[in-house]
């Protein structure tokens, strides 16, 4: 396997989840945000997920930062600009230990890709073997999606559409 | 209230880039089971392609009017979706059980191919909705600041 394309890519990942957060300017932070999930979106891609790849790059990149945009668009600009306390001393020990410790767990993982994993053992074989017969469909992201496991998807519809009202009701006051 | 932008090259841009980014949408949305792609993608991309008119040209424009009337289809996604489940039930399976949808001539798997389509299109309806409708709220309290 090669690393001409994962350490670039999880350098440059590190490097704008870093730089979000330190940035001064809350506009800018966001912009960066926006070419985070885009390199997400490119490290979905190489894992061989494209849907979730297409999630993360037409979501975060796109309509997150529209949204964060226009939230900032409706502070006052004195409100934009960040003066942050200094790094407390237990996050400075703290974290790297906690790092080190999730290190340490990810041991235990199986390895990327392997047929015998409990994941990739249960249901999905059933799932891979199957789809292409009962549904039509040769994206079995999608017939699971929408049709095996259909009900969690009713639900989730029902969780975006109630972000949408909740919004609603709480941000439009003067209009009907 | 989002003003209209003042730069011509930005409007001439957006009336070319509104049409294709919706073309493209109804591509992804209707290719999903083919390939990758879906419901929530091409419904987030037909969003965009609102948000590109109402951020152009201004809430009150007449080329947002696509977006103010999206907004009285809060739900109709989610109806949709649900609406097939019930079908289903009426076809004497369980909610959302394709194969017993009542379509004469055709075999178990393209009924299930069908409840796909139409549950994929209920998807991209609620969530293209939702995200105009939230873009509509933030900019309603951004009238509100600076008014």
């Amino acid at each position: 396997m090669t690393f001409a394309f994962e350490i670039p890519l999880l350098v440059l990942l590190i490097l704008t989840a870093a730089s979000a957060m330190l940035v001064k300017d809350l506009v800018s932070s966001v912009f960066i945000l926006g070419s985070y999930s885009f390199f997400l979106a490119l490290v979905w891609a190489w894992l061989g997920a494209v849907d979730v790849a297409f999630v993360e790059a037409v979501v975060g990149a796109g309509l997150a930062t529209v949204l964060f945009l226009l939230t900032l668009f409706g502070t006052n600009p004195k409100d934009t600009r960040l003066r942050r306390p200094p790094t407390p001393w237990a996050a400075i020990v703290g974290l790297p230990l906690l790092g080190l410790l999730l290190m340490y767990g990810a041991n235990d993982l199986p390895e990327f890709g392997d047929p015998a994993s409990p994941a990739s053992t249960h249901v999905s074989p059933t799932y891979l073997a199957n789809s292409l017969q009962d549904t039509l469909t040769p994206n079995v992201v999608t017939s699971v999606l929408m049709d095996y496991r259909s009900f969690d998807t009713l639900i989730e519809t029902a969780v975006i559409f109630t972000a949408g009202v909740a919004c609603a009701l709480l941000l439009r006051r003067d209009q009907g | 209230m989002i003003q209209r932008h003042d730069s011509l090259i930005v409007s001439i841009l957006g009336r070319g880039l509104i049409p294709v980014t919706q073309l493209f949408g109804l591509y992804v949305l209707f290719s999903g089971q083919q390939g990758p792609g879906g419901g929530f993608v091409g419904g987030v991309i037909l969003a965009t392609s609102m948000l590109l008119s109402l951020l152009i040209f201004g809430t009150d424009a007449s080329q947002s009017r696509l977006a103010h009337r999206a907004l009285h289809g809060d739900g109709v996604g989610l109806l949709l979706f649900v609406f097939v489940g019930g079908l289903c039930m009426i076809g004497g399976g369980e909610v959302l059980n394709y194969a017993a949808l009542e379509i004469p001539g055709l075999d178990v798997a393209a009924r299930r191919y069908l409840g796909i389509v139409l549950t994929q299109i209920g998807v991209a309806l609620d969530v293209a909705v939702t995200g105009v409708s939230i873009v509509f709220s933030l900019s309603a309290s951004n009238g509100d600041s600076h008014a």
